[in-house]
Protein backbone atom coordinates (compact mmCIF):
# COMPACT_ATOMS: atom_id res chain seq x y z
CA UNK A 1 0.00 0.00 0.00
CA UNK A 2 1.22 3.18 -0.56
CA UNK A 3 0.38 6.56 1.52
CA UNK A 4 1.00 9.63 1.56
CA UNK A 5 0.92 12.45 4.20
CA UNK A 6 0.00 16.26 3.12
CA UNK A 7 2.11 18.18 5.53
CA UNK A 8 2.40 21.75 6.17
CA UNK A 9 5.14 24.38 7.17
CA UNK A 10 3.47 26.58 9.16
CA UNK A 11 4.90 29.36 12.22
CA UNK A 12 4.84 28.37 15.64
CA UNK A 13 1.97 29.70 17.63
CA UNK A 14 4.04 29.62 20.52
CA UNK A 15 6.36 32.98 18.38
CA UNK A 16 2.79 34.76 18.64
CA UNK A 17 2.78 35.14 14.82
CA UNK A 18 1.02 38.07 12.82
CA UNK A 19 0.09 39.70 9.39
CA UNK A 20 2.17 41.67 6.85
CA UNK A 21 0.79 44.80 5.52
CA UNK A 22 -0.03 42.79 2.45
CA UNK A 23 -2.52 40.50 4.64
CA UNK A 24 -0.29 37.56 4.04
CA UNK A 25 0.82 35.32 7.51
CA UNK A 26 4.18 37.03 8.71
CA UNK A 27 6.96 34.76 8.53
CA UNK A 28 9.75 36.91 9.22
CA UNK A 29 11.70 36.16 12.52
CA UNK A 30 8.79 33.91 13.62
CA UNK A 31 9.83 30.11 14.25
CA UNK A 32 8.39 27.82 11.79
CA UNK A 33 7.79 24.20 12.43
CA UNK A 34 5.84 21.18 10.83
CA UNK A 35 1.94 21.98 12.04
CA UNK A 36 1.37 20.08 15.37
CA UNK A 37 -1.41 18.66 13.77
CA UNK A 38 0.07 17.32 10.79
CA UNK A 39 2.20 15.10 13.61
CA UNK A 40 -0.82 12.97 14.08
CA UNK A 41 -1.21 12.44 10.38
CA UNK A 42 2.28 11.50 10.33
CA UNK A 43 1.78 9.29 13.44
CA UNK A 44 -1.15 7.46 11.84
CA UNK A 45 0.39 6.61 8.95
CA UNK A 46 3.30 5.16 10.60
CA UNK A 47 1.29 3.25 12.80
CA UNK A 48 -0.06 1.49 9.39
CA UNK A 49 3.61 0.99 8.35
CA UNK A 50 4.54 -0.31 11.34
CA UNK A 51 1.68 -2.84 10.99
CA UNK A 52 2.21 -3.27 7.28
CA UNK A 53 6.01 -3.38 6.59
CA UNK A 54 5.28 -3.47 3.04
CA UNK A 55 3.41 0.06 3.02
CA UNK A 56 5.46 3.16 1.39
CA UNK A 57 5.68 6.12 3.01
CA UNK A 58 6.05 9.62 1.37
CA UNK A 59 5.19 12.94 2.55
CA UNK A 60 4.19 15.81 0.47
CA UNK A 61 4.07 19.40 1.02
CA UNK A 62 3.71 22.63 -0.89
CA UNK A 63 5.40 25.70 0.03
CA UNK A 64 8.69 28.18 -0.24
CA UNK A 65 12.00 26.91 0.60
CA UNK A 66 12.20 26.51 4.11
CA UNK A 67 8.98 24.55 4.04
CA UNK A 68 11.83 21.50 3.21
CA UNK A 69 12.39 21.38 6.94
CA UNK A 70 8.74 20.24 7.73
CA UNK A 71 9.63 16.90 5.34
CA UNK A 72 12.52 16.48 7.06
CA UNK A 73 10.83 16.29 10.59
CA UNK A 74 8.45 14.23 9.36
CA UNK A 75 10.67 11.83 7.87
CA UNK A 76 12.64 11.97 11.19
CA UNK A 77 9.27 10.63 12.60
CA UNK A 78 9.81 7.64 9.69
CA UNK A 79 8.48 6.77 6.52
CA UNK A 80 10.56 6.66 3.11
CA UNK A 81 10.52 9.76 0.84
CA UNK A 82 9.37 13.29 0.44
CA UNK A 83 8.40 15.73 -2.38
CA UNK A 84 8.45 19.53 -1.94
CA UNK A 85 6.28 21.48 -4.55
CA UNK A 86 8.15 24.69 -4.60
CA UNK A 87 7.57 27.33 -7.45
CA UNK A 88 7.68 31.36 -6.63
CA UNK A 89 4.78 31.55 -8.21
CA UNK A 90 2.61 29.73 -5.61
CA UNK A 91 3.00 32.48 -2.87
CA UNK A 92 -0.14 33.72 -1.74
CA UNK A 93 -2.13 30.33 -3.01
CA UNK A 94 -5.76 30.44 -1.29
CA UNK A 95 -6.93 26.98 -0.15
CA UNK A 96 -8.57 26.17 -3.85
CA UNK A 97 -4.73 26.77 -5.45
CA UNK A 98 -3.18 24.77 -2.64
CA UNK A 99 -5.25 22.05 -2.93
CA UNK A 100 -5.10 22.07 -6.78
CA UNK A 101 -1.05 21.91 -6.91
CA UNK A 102 -1.32 18.93 -4.04
CA UNK A 103 -3.70 17.40 -6.41
CA UNK A 104 -1.37 17.61 -9.00
CA UNK A 105 1.04 16.06 -7.21
CA UNK A 106 -1.20 13.48 -5.68
CA UNK A 107 -2.21 11.97 -9.41
CA UNK A 108 1.79 11.76 -10.24
CA UNK A 109 2.80 9.60 -6.32
CA UNK A 110 -0.69 7.66 -7.26
CA UNK A 111 -1.17 6.36 -3.58
CA UNK A 112 -3.62 4.67 -2.09
CA UNK A 113 -4.42 6.45 1.18
CA UNK A 114 -3.95 9.99 1.52
CA UNK A 115 -3.50 11.41 4.95
CA UNK A 116 -3.95 14.99 6.25
CA UNK A 117 -4.73 16.46 9.25
CA UNK A 118 -8.14 18.11 10.21
CA UNK A 119 -6.47 21.88 9.43
CA UNK A 120 -3.41 23.45 9.27
CA UNK A 121 -2.69 25.64 12.84
CA UNK A 122 -2.36 29.01 10.79
CA UNK A 123 -4.94 28.86 8.47
CA UNK A 124 -7.04 26.57 10.21
CA UNK A 125 -10.10 26.49 7.32
CA UNK A 126 -10.01 22.62 7.02
CA UNK A 127 -10.84 22.79 3.26
CA UNK A 128 -7.68 21.05 1.43
CA UNK A 129 -8.59 17.72 2.44
CA UNK A 130 -11.61 17.44 0.91
CA UNK A 131 -10.50 19.99 -1.77
CA UNK A 132 -8.09 17.19 -2.19
CA UNK A 133 -10.81 14.57 -2.75
CA UNK A 134 -12.54 16.59 -4.74
CA UNK A 135 -9.92 16.80 -7.42
CA UNK A 136 -9.22 13.38 -7.43
CA UNK A 137 -12.53 12.19 -7.37
CA UNK A 138 -11.83 10.23 -4.25
CA UNK A 139 -14.23 9.53 -0.75
CA UNK A 140 -13.47 11.46 1.62
CA UNK A 141 -13.72 11.00 5.41
CA UNK A 142 -12.95 13.82 7.52
CA UNK A 143 -12.15 14.79 11.26
CA UNK A 144 -11.42 11.27 12.52
CA UNK A 145 -10.74 10.89 16.06
CA UNK A 146 -9.70 7.35 15.67
CA UNK A 147 -8.78 5.57 12.07
CA UNK A 148 -8.73 2.12 11.14
CA UNK A 149 -6.65 1.04 7.69
CA UNK A 150 -7.82 -2.17 6.33
CA UNK A 151 -5.35 -2.86 3.77
CA UNK A 152 -6.44 -6.58 2.72
CA UNK A 153 -10.19 -5.38 2.04
CA UNK A 154 -9.23 -2.19 0.95
CA UNK A 155 -11.33 -0.06 3.46
CA UNK A 156 -10.56 2.80 5.93
CA UNK A 157 -12.81 3.42 8.73
CA UNK A 158 -12.83 6.60 10.98
CA UNK A 159 -15.04 7.71 13.92
CA UNK A 160 -15.65 11.41 14.52
CA UNK A 161 -17.64 13.49 16.79
CA UNK A 162 -20.12 15.60 14.48
CA UNK A 163 -21.92 18.68 15.54
CA UNK A 164 -25.01 16.75 16.71
CA UNK A 165 -23.53 12.75 16.42
CA UNK A 166 -20.64 10.63 16.82
CA UNK A 167 -20.52 8.85 13.62
CA UNK A 168 -18.96 5.97 12.12
CA UNK A 169 -18.02 6.29 8.32
CA UNK A 170 -16.40 4.02 5.74
CA UNK A 171 -14.93 4.58 2.47
CA UNK A 172 -13.27 2.22 -0.38
CA UNK A 173 -9.41 2.76 -0.76
CA UNK A 174 -8.27 5.05 -2.63
CA UNK A 175 -9.22 7.97 -0.29
CA UNK A 176 -8.76 10.56 1.93
CA UNK A 177 -9.08 10.97 5.41
CA UNK A 178 -8.02 14.17 8.05
CA UNK A 179 -7.37 13.14 11.29
CA UNK A 180 -7.85 15.06 14.62
CA UNK A 181 -5.23 15.07 17.76
CA UNK A 182 -7.99 12.52 19.19
CA UNK A 183 -6.13 10.07 17.12
CA UNK A 184 -3.52 9.30 19.48
CA UNK A 185 -0.29 10.87 20.44
CA UNK A 186 2.50 11.57 18.17
CA UNK A 187 5.68 9.76 18.56
CA UNK A 188 8.94 11.91 19.02
CA UNK A 189 11.63 11.19 16.06
CA UNK A 190 14.65 9.48 17.52
CA UNK A 191 17.88 10.10 17.47
CA UNK A 192 18.78 7.63 15.14
CA UNK A 193 15.67 9.11 12.85
CA UNK A 194 16.83 11.79 13.07
CA UNK A 195 20.25 11.02 11.37
CA UNK A 196 18.22 8.24 8.95
CA UNK A 197 16.28 11.32 7.71
CA UNK A 198 18.79 13.31 5.99
CA UNK A 199 19.77 10.02 3.92
CA UNK A 200 16.03 9.86 3.22
CA UNK A 201 15.06 11.11 -0.86
CA UNK A 202 13.60 14.33 -0.84
CA UNK A 203 12.49 15.82 -4.30
CA UNK A 204 11.59 19.02 -5.40
CA UNK A 205 8.98 19.86 -8.16
CA UNK A 206 8.09 22.66 -9.39
CA UNK A 207 4.44 23.89 -11.62
CA UNK A 208 6.07 22.84 -14.76
CA UNK A 209 6.51 19.09 -13.59
CA UNK A 210 3.38 19.02 -12.79
CA UNK A 211 1.33 20.91 -15.75
CA UNK A 212 -0.09 23.58 -13.69
CA UNK A 213 -0.56 26.51 -15.37
CA UNK A 214 1.34 29.27 -13.12
CA UNK A 215 -2.18 31.55 -13.55
CA UNK A 216 -4.23 29.31 -12.08
CA UNK A 217 -2.27 29.41 -8.90
CA UNK A 218 -0.76 32.05 -6.60
CA UNK A 219 -1.94 35.08 -5.33
CA UNK A 220 -3.49 36.25 -8.79
CA UNK A 221 -5.33 33.54 -8.62
CA UNK A 222 -7.19 33.52 -5.32
CA UNK A 223 -10.56 33.35 -4.90
CA UNK A 224 -10.77 35.33 -2.24
CA UNK A 225 -9.92 38.36 -0.96
CA UNK A 226 -8.89 40.00 2.61
CA UNK A 227 -10.22 43.54 2.65
CA UNK A 228 -9.14 44.46 6.31
CA UNK A 229 -7.14 42.45 8.95
CA UNK A 230 -7.07 44.44 12.47
CA UNK A 231 -5.43 42.91 15.61
CA UNK A 232 -7.75 42.82 18.14
CA UNK A 233 -7.48 45.20 21.42
CA UNK A 234 -5.62 42.74 23.77
CA UNK A 235 -7.82 41.73 26.86
CA UNK A 236 -6.73 43.16 30.34
CA UNK A 237 -5.93 41.45 33.02
CA UNK A 238 -8.34 42.32 36.04
CA UNK A 239 -7.67 41.37 39.54
CA UNK A 240 -5.97 38.11 41.05
CA UNK A 241 -5.96 37.70 44.49
CA UNK A 242 -4.69 35.23 46.49
CA UNK A 243 -7.13 33.07 48.19
CA UNK A 244 -6.98 34.03 52.01
CA UNK A 245 -9.55 31.62 53.37
CA UNK A 246 -12.01 33.80 51.69
CA UNK A 247 -11.39 33.29 47.72
CA UNK A 248 -15.09 31.72 47.19
CA UNK A 249 -16.80 34.64 48.77
CA UNK A 250 -14.72 37.40 46.93
CA UNK A 251 -15.73 35.85 43.72
CA UNK A 252 -19.46 34.97 44.71
CA UNK A 253 -19.15 39.16 45.36
CA UNK A 254 -17.74 39.47 41.78
CA UNK A 255 -20.02 37.82 40.46
CA UNK A 256 -23.20 39.50 42.16
CA UNK A 257 -21.32 42.84 41.48
CA UNK A 258 -21.77 41.39 37.50
CA UNK A 259 -25.41 40.15 37.92
CA UNK A 260 -24.40 36.39 37.58
CA UNK A 261 -25.27 35.26 41.08
CA UNK B 1 -32.92 39.69 -4.58
CA UNK B 2 -30.99 37.21 -5.58
CA UNK B 3 -31.47 33.63 -3.82
CA UNK B 4 -29.21 32.53 -1.34
CA UNK B 5 -28.98 28.92 -0.33
CA UNK B 6 -28.74 27.70 3.25
CA UNK B 7 -28.00 23.88 3.97
CA UNK B 8 -30.23 23.24 7.06
CA UNK B 9 -29.16 20.58 9.28
CA UNK B 10 -31.97 18.32 11.81
CA UNK B 11 -32.75 15.63 13.39
CA UNK B 12 -35.73 14.30 12.39
CA UNK B 13 -37.66 17.65 12.27
CA UNK B 14 -35.65 18.95 14.91
CA UNK B 15 -34.48 21.98 13.35
CA UNK B 16 -30.96 23.13 15.81
CA UNK B 17 -30.71 26.81 16.45
CA UNK B 18 -27.51 27.43 14.08
CA UNK B 19 -29.77 26.47 11.27
CA UNK B 20 -32.27 30.01 12.22
CA UNK B 21 -29.03 31.74 12.55
CA UNK B 22 -28.07 30.62 8.81
CA UNK B 23 -31.75 32.02 8.02
CA UNK B 24 -31.17 35.18 10.14
CA UNK B 25 -28.08 36.28 8.27
CA UNK B 26 -29.17 34.96 4.94
CA UNK B 27 -32.41 37.68 5.17
CA UNK B 28 -29.63 39.91 5.00
CA UNK B 29 -28.11 39.21 1.81
CA UNK B 30 -30.82 37.65 -0.35
CA UNK B 31 -33.78 35.83 -0.23
CA UNK B 32 -33.12 32.42 1.77
CA UNK B 33 -33.69 29.19 0.29
CA UNK B 34 -33.92 26.54 2.92
CA UNK B 35 -32.34 23.51 1.49
CA UNK B 36 -33.06 20.42 3.75
CA UNK B 37 -33.72 16.50 2.97
CA UNK B 38 -34.52 13.62 5.54
CA UNK B 39 -37.26 12.18 7.37
CA UNK B 40 -39.71 14.49 9.79
CA UNK B 41 -39.24 17.61 7.85
CA UNK B 42 -43.49 17.97 8.35
CA UNK B 43 -45.65 21.42 7.89
CA UNK B 44 -44.47 22.44 10.97
CA UNK B 45 -40.69 21.97 10.27
CA UNK B 46 -41.46 24.20 7.13
CA UNK B 47 -43.33 27.08 8.89
CA UNK B 48 -40.53 27.35 11.30
CA UNK B 49 -38.29 28.10 8.38
CA UNK B 50 -40.27 30.18 6.62
CA UNK B 51 -40.81 31.96 10.55
CA UNK B 52 -36.88 32.75 10.14
CA UNK B 53 -37.14 33.85 6.36
CA UNK B 54 -36.89 31.02 4.23
CA UNK B 55 -38.94 31.81 0.93
CA UNK B 56 -38.50 28.83 -0.44
CA UNK B 57 -38.04 25.75 0.86
CA UNK B 58 -36.47 22.98 -0.95
CA UNK B 59 -36.81 19.27 0.04
CA UNK B 60 -34.27 16.65 -1.50
CA UNK B 61 -36.34 13.56 -1.60
CA UNK B 62 -33.52 11.14 -1.02
CA UNK B 63 -33.06 8.66 1.99
CA UNK B 64 -29.11 8.61 0.54
CA UNK B 65 -28.13 11.17 2.19
CA UNK B 66 -28.09 10.05 5.63
CA UNK B 67 -25.80 7.60 4.69
CA UNK B 68 -23.63 9.42 1.93
CA UNK B 69 -23.79 12.99 3.49
CA UNK B 70 -20.91 14.15 0.48
CA UNK B 71 -23.85 13.60 -1.31
CA UNK B 72 -24.88 17.00 -0.42
CA UNK B 73 -22.01 18.68 -2.78
CA UNK B 74 -24.23 17.59 -5.60
CA UNK B 75 -27.51 18.74 -4.55
CA UNK B 76 -26.04 21.82 -3.54
CA UNK B 77 -24.13 22.04 -7.29
CA UNK B 78 -27.14 21.75 -8.51
CA UNK B 79 -29.16 24.28 -6.94
CA UNK B 80 -26.41 26.78 -7.23
CA UNK B 81 -26.79 26.47 -11.15
CA UNK B 82 -29.24 29.24 -10.95
CA UNK B 83 -25.92 32.07 -9.86
CA UNK B 84 -27.63 32.27 -6.28
CA UNK B 85 -26.00 35.25 -3.80
CA UNK B 86 -24.13 32.94 -1.80
CA UNK B 87 -24.40 28.96 -0.36
CA UNK B 88 -24.23 29.38 3.62
CA UNK B 89 -23.46 26.36 5.72
CA UNK B 90 -22.88 25.58 9.26
CA UNK B 91 -18.89 25.43 10.01
CA UNK B 92 -18.92 22.42 11.85
CA UNK B 93 -17.17 19.06 10.36
CA UNK B 94 -19.95 18.19 8.24
CA UNK B 95 -20.57 21.78 7.23
CA UNK B 96 -16.94 22.28 6.14
CA UNK B 97 -16.15 19.53 4.13
CA UNK B 98 -19.04 20.09 2.49
CA UNK B 99 -18.10 23.38 1.85
CA UNK B 100 -14.44 22.84 0.69
CA UNK B 101 -15.53 20.40 -1.91
CA UNK B 102 -18.63 22.41 -3.09
CA UNK B 103 -16.16 24.93 -3.67
CA UNK B 104 -14.32 22.95 -6.11
CA UNK B 105 -16.84 21.40 -7.86
CA UNK B 106 -18.42 25.17 -8.82
CA UNK B 107 -15.08 27.11 -9.07
CA UNK B 108 -15.89 28.97 -6.31
CA UNK B 109 -14.26 30.80 -3.97
CA UNK B 110 -15.31 29.64 -0.13
CA UNK B 111 -14.46 31.01 3.58
CA UNK B 112 -15.02 29.38 7.01
CA UNK B 113 -15.32 29.86 10.51
CA UNK B 114 -17.14 33.07 9.64
CA UNK B 115 -18.23 35.09 13.01
CA UNK B 116 -20.60 37.35 10.67
CA UNK B 117 -21.99 37.85 7.49
CA UNK B 118 -22.91 40.82 5.95
CA UNK B 119 -24.52 42.46 2.65
CA UNK B 120 -21.45 44.18 0.71
CA UNK B 121 -21.72 46.47 -2.88
CA UNK B 122 -19.29 43.55 -4.09
CA UNK B 123 -21.10 40.32 -2.18
CA UNK B 124 -21.17 38.97 1.07
CA UNK B 125 -18.69 40.57 3.24
CA UNK B 126 -17.52 37.85 5.82
CA UNK B 127 -15.53 38.43 9.44
CA UNK B 128 -13.32 35.66 10.60
CA UNK B 129 -10.85 35.58 13.75
CA UNK B 130 -7.08 34.58 13.11
CA UNK B 131 -4.36 33.12 15.33
CA UNK B 132 -6.51 32.36 18.10
CA UNK B 133 -8.74 35.35 17.81
CA UNK B 134 -5.95 37.70 18.32
CA UNK B 135 -6.71 39.07 14.71
CA UNK B 136 -9.84 40.16 12.90
CA UNK B 137 -10.62 39.25 9.35
CA UNK B 138 -13.09 41.50 7.32
CA UNK B 139 -12.74 38.84 3.50
CA UNK B 140 -14.64 38.46 0.49
CA UNK B 141 -15.53 35.73 -1.91
CA UNK B 142 -14.07 37.43 -5.79
CA UNK B 143 -14.51 33.78 -7.49
CA UNK B 144 -17.83 32.08 -8.25
CA UNK B 145 -20.59 31.52 -6.37
CA UNK B 146 -19.63 32.66 -2.58
CA UNK B 147 -19.37 29.41 -0.33
CA UNK B 148 -19.17 30.23 3.56
CA UNK B 149 -19.32 27.93 6.37
CA UNK B 150 -20.82 30.25 9.14
CA UNK B 151 -20.05 29.44 13.22
CA UNK B 152 -22.73 28.54 15.53
CA UNK B 153 -23.63 31.75 17.45
CA UNK B 154 -22.41 33.97 15.21
CA UNK B 155 -25.85 36.05 15.45
CA UNK B 156 -28.80 35.93 17.41
CA UNK B 157 -31.59 33.62 15.43
CA UNK B 158 -34.54 36.41 14.90
CA UNK B 159 -38.30 35.41 13.52
CA UNK B 160 -39.95 37.77 10.88
CA UNK B 161 -42.57 40.08 11.85
CA UNK B 162 -44.91 38.51 9.68
CA UNK B 163 -45.65 35.00 8.28
CA UNK B 164 -44.94 34.64 4.95
CA UNK B 165 -46.06 31.22 2.91
CA UNK B 166 -42.83 29.86 1.26
CA UNK B 167 -42.73 28.10 -1.64
CA UNK B 168 -42.10 24.54 -1.85
CA UNK B 169 -39.61 23.30 -4.21
CA UNK B 170 -38.48 19.12 -4.68
CA UNK B 171 -35.70 17.33 -6.13
CA UNK B 172 -34.40 13.75 -6.90
CA UNK B 173 -31.38 12.69 -6.11
CA UNK B 174 -29.00 10.11 -8.10
CA UNK B 175 -25.49 10.19 -6.16
CA UNK B 176 -22.01 9.90 -8.23
CA UNK B 177 -19.71 7.32 -7.33
CA UNK B 178 -17.43 9.32 -5.19
CA UNK B 179 -19.79 10.35 -2.54
CA UNK B 180 -21.57 6.53 -2.44
CA UNK B 181 -17.96 5.47 -1.82
CA UNK B 182 -18.42 7.59 1.60
CA UNK B 183 -20.28 5.93 3.84
CA UNK B 184 -21.69 6.25 7.76
CA UNK B 185 -22.11 2.87 9.50
CA UNK B 186 -23.26 4.02 12.05
CA UNK B 187 -24.93 7.49 14.41
CA UNK B 188 -25.00 7.68 17.75
CA UNK B 189 -26.87 11.02 17.85
CA UNK B 190 -25.75 13.05 21.25
CA UNK B 191 -28.46 13.16 24.04
CA UNK B 192 -29.02 16.86 25.82
CA UNK B 193 -27.17 17.15 29.09
CA UNK B 194 -30.30 19.23 30.63
CA UNK B 195 -27.72 21.68 30.41
CA UNK B 196 -27.26 24.62 28.00
CA UNK B 197 -25.26 23.85 24.56
CA UNK B 198 -21.47 24.42 25.11
CA UNK B 199 -21.51 27.01 21.83
CA UNK B 200 -24.74 28.50 22.70
CA UNK B 201 -24.60 28.82 26.88
CA UNK B 202 -24.51 32.09 28.34
CA UNK B 203 -21.94 30.95 30.84
CA UNK B 204 -19.48 28.01 30.24
CA UNK B 205 -17.57 26.65 33.44
CA UNK B 206 -14.95 24.72 32.51
CA UNK B 207 -12.16 22.13 33.83
CA UNK B 208 -8.42 21.54 33.60
CA UNK B 209 -6.03 19.20 34.43
CA UNK B 210 -5.96 20.72 37.90
CA UNK B 211 -8.87 18.74 38.41
CA UNK B 212 -7.14 15.85 38.76
CA UNK B 213 -9.50 13.28 37.98
CA UNK B 214 -12.83 12.24 36.35
CA UNK B 215 -14.92 12.11 39.42
CA UNK B 216 -14.12 15.85 40.27
CA UNK B 217 -15.76 17.46 37.29
CA UNK B 218 -19.05 16.68 39.58
CA UNK B 219 -17.44 19.85 40.86
CA UNK B 220 -17.52 22.26 37.52
CA UNK B 221 -21.31 20.76 36.73
CA UNK B 222 -22.24 22.08 40.18
CA UNK B 223 -20.83 25.16 39.74
CA UNK B 224 -22.53 25.19 35.97
CA UNK B 225 -25.82 24.43 37.47
CA UNK B 226 -25.03 26.97 40.16
CA UNK B 227 -24.79 29.87 37.08
CA UNK B 228 -27.30 28.14 34.38
CA UNK B 229 -24.29 26.85 32.21
CA UNK B 230 -22.75 24.51 30.27
CA UNK B 231 -19.47 22.75 31.05
CA UNK B 232 -16.58 22.80 29.26
CA UNK B 233 -13.18 21.04 29.23
CA UNK B 234 -9.46 21.79 28.07
CA UNK B 235 -8.09 19.45 26.44
CA UNK B 236 -5.50 18.07 28.98
CA UNK B 237 -8.92 17.13 30.80
CA UNK B 238 -10.20 15.53 27.89
CA UNK B 239 -7.43 13.38 27.21
CA UNK B 240 -7.16 12.24 30.63
CA UNK B 241 -10.79 10.54 29.78
CA UNK B 242 -12.55 12.77 32.49
CA UNK B 243 -15.04 14.27 30.28
CA UNK B 244 -15.95 14.03 26.84
CA UNK B 245 -14.71 15.20 24.05
CA UNK B 246 -17.40 17.14 22.68
CA UNK B 247 -16.93 19.34 25.60
CA UNK B 248 -13.41 20.27 24.49
CA UNK B 249 -12.93 24.31 24.08
CA UNK B 250 -10.43 25.81 22.16
CA UNK B 251 -8.18 24.82 18.80
CA UNK B 252 -9.52 21.75 18.35
CA UNK B 253 -12.21 21.78 20.16
CA UNK B 254 -14.99 24.23 19.98
CA UNK B 255 -15.50 27.78 20.06
CA UNK B 256 -17.73 29.69 22.86
CA UNK B 257 -18.32 33.21 23.71
CA UNK B 258 -20.61 33.23 26.61
CA UNK B 259 -21.01 36.30 28.56
CA UNK B 260 -19.13 34.66 31.83
CA UNK B 261 -16.33 31.95 31.35
CA UNK B 262 -14.88 30.20 33.92
CA UNK B 263 -11.71 28.46 34.02
CA UNK B 264 -11.05 26.12 36.94
CA UNK B 265 -7.37 24.25 37.10
CA UNK B 266 -6.77 25.46 33.52
CA UNK B 267 -3.27 26.98 32.39
CA UNK B 268 -4.73 29.27 29.63
CA UNK B 269 -2.26 27.77 26.84
CA UNK B 270 -2.75 29.26 23.16
CA UNK B 271 -4.96 26.91 21.89
CA UNK B 272 -7.33 26.80 24.78
CA UNK B 273 -7.34 30.48 24.93
CA UNK B 274 -8.75 30.37 21.01
CA UNK B 275 -11.73 28.88 22.05
CA UNK B 276 -12.59 31.42 24.77
CA UNK B 277 -10.92 34.19 24.66
CA UNK B 278 -13.81 36.36 23.47
CA UNK B 279 -15.75 36.02 26.04
CA UNK B 280 -17.22 38.71 28.00
CA UNK B 281 -16.00 38.30 31.68
CA UNK B 282 -13.20 35.60 32.53
CA UNK B 283 -13.05 34.25 35.87
CA UNK B 284 -10.12 32.06 36.39
CA UNK B 285 -9.14 29.98 39.59
CA UNK B 286 -5.58 28.66 40.04
CA UNK B 287 -3.00 27.81 41.94
CA UNK B 288 -0.06 29.13 39.92
CA UNK B 289 -0.02 32.99 40.21
CA UNK B 290 2.22 32.86 36.79
CA UNK B 291 -0.38 30.40 34.51
CA UNK B 292 -1.37 32.99 31.23
CA UNK B 293 -4.97 32.50 32.39
CA UNK B 294 -4.96 35.46 34.87
CA UNK B 295 -3.06 37.30 31.47
CA UNK B 296 -7.02 37.19 30.44
CA UNK B 297 -9.25 36.83 33.55
CA UNK B 298 -11.30 39.73 34.86
CA UNK B 299 -11.35 38.42 38.40
CA UNK B 300 -9.00 35.83 39.46
CA UNK B 301 -8.43 33.67 42.18
CA UNK B 302 -4.79 32.46 43.31
CA UNK B 303 -5.61 29.29 44.91
CA UNK B 304 -6.70 25.80 45.73
CA UNK B 305 -9.98 24.96 43.70
CA UNK B 306 -11.00 22.42 45.98
CA UNK B 307 -11.43 25.00 48.54
CA UNK B 308 -12.56 27.63 46.35
CA UNK B 309 -15.56 26.49 44.50
CA UNK B 310 -16.95 24.39 47.71
CA UNK B 311 -17.09 27.93 49.44
CA UNK B 312 -18.28 29.69 46.62
CA UNK B 313 -21.00 27.21 45.63
CA UNK B 314 -22.10 27.48 49.48
CA UNK B 315 -22.17 31.41 49.38
CA UNK B 316 -24.33 31.59 46.17
CA UNK B 317 -26.56 29.04 48.01
CA UNK B 318 -26.74 31.43 50.93
CA UNK B 319 -27.43 34.62 49.17
CA UNK B 320 -30.29 32.82 47.00
CA UNK B 321 -31.73 31.77 50.12
C1 LIG C 1 -2.40 21.35 17.95
C2 LIG C 1 -2.88 21.50 19.36
C3 LIG C 1 -4.21 21.71 19.60
C4 LIG C 1 -4.67 21.86 20.90
N1 LIG C 1 -6.00 22.11 21.10
C5 LIG C 1 -6.44 22.34 22.36
C6 LIG C 1 -7.82 22.64 22.62
O1 LIG C 1 -8.66 22.64 21.71
N2 LIG C 1 -8.19 22.90 23.89
C7 LIG C 1 -7.30 22.88 24.94
O2 LIG C 1 -7.72 23.13 26.07
N3 LIG C 1 -6.02 22.57 24.73
C8 LIG C 1 -5.57 22.29 23.47
N4 LIG C 1 -4.25 21.96 23.29
C9 LIG C 1 -3.42 21.67 24.46
C10 LIG C 1 -2.88 22.88 25.17
O3 LIG C 1 -1.64 23.21 24.56
C11 LIG C 1 -2.63 22.58 26.66
O4 LIG C 1 -1.81 21.45 26.78
C12 LIG C 1 -3.92 22.31 27.44
O5 LIG C 1 -4.87 23.32 27.19
C13 LIG C 1 -3.60 22.25 28.91
O6 LIG C 1 -4.76 21.95 29.65
P1 LIG C 1 -4.88 22.41 31.16
O7 LIG C 1 -4.82 23.88 31.23
O8 LIG C 1 -6.07 21.75 31.72
O9 LIG C 1 -3.62 21.70 31.82
P2 LIG C 1 -2.28 22.34 32.37
O10 LIG C 1 -1.62 23.21 31.39
O11 LIG C 1 -1.51 21.22 32.96
O12 LIG C 1 -2.79 23.28 33.53
C14 LIG C 1 -3.38 22.83 34.70
C15 LIG C 1 -3.50 24.02 35.60
O13 LIG C 1 -4.20 23.65 36.77
C16 LIG C 1 -3.63 24.32 37.88
N5 LIG C 1 -3.96 23.53 39.07
C17 LIG C 1 -3.55 22.30 39.40
N6 LIG C 1 -4.13 21.90 40.55
C18 LIG C 1 -4.93 22.91 40.95
C19 LIG C 1 -5.79 23.10 42.06
N7 LIG C 1 -5.98 22.15 42.98
N8 LIG C 1 -6.44 24.26 42.18
C20 LIG C 1 -6.29 25.23 41.24
N9 LIG C 1 -5.49 25.10 40.16
C21 LIG C 1 -4.82 23.95 40.01
C22 LIG C 1 -2.16 24.39 37.58
O14 LIG C 1 -1.56 25.47 38.27
C23 LIG C 1 -2.15 24.58 36.07
O15 LIG C 1 -2.10 25.95 35.71
C24 LIG C 1 -3.77 21.79 21.99
C25 LIG C 1 -2.43 21.58 21.73
C26 LIG C 1 -1.97 21.44 20.44
C27 LIG C 1 -0.52 21.21 20.21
Amino acid sequence: MRIVVCVKHVPDMASDPGFTADHRVDRDGVQGRLSELDEHAVEQALRVLDAAPDTHLTYLTVGPAAAAEALRRALAMGGHAAVHVSDDAIAGSDAPATALVLAAALRRLEPDLVLCAMASTDGGTSLVPAMLAEHLALPQLTFAAELTVEPGTATVRIRRDGSRATEELRATLPAVVSVTDRTGEARYPSFKGIMAAKKKPLETWNLADLGVPADQVGAGAARTVVDAITARPPRTAGTALPDEGEGGLRLADFLSGQKFV
Amino acid sequence: MAEVLVLIGHIEGQIRKPGLELLTLARELGTPVAVCAGPGLDAEVIRTLARYGAHRVHLVESGELEDHPVGWVQVLADLAATAPQAVLLESTPEGREIAARLAVRLGSGVLTDAVDVRPGPEGPVVTQWAFAAGYEVTARVVTGVPVIAVKPNAVAPVPLAEEIEPEISRSGLDLDEASLRTHVVSRAVRHSTGRPQLTEAEVVVSGGRGLGGADHFELVERLADALGGAVGASRAAVDAGWYPHTHQVGQTGVTVSPQLYVALGISGAIQHRAGMQTSKTIVAVNKDREAPIFDLADHGVVGDLFSVVPQLLDEIARRRR
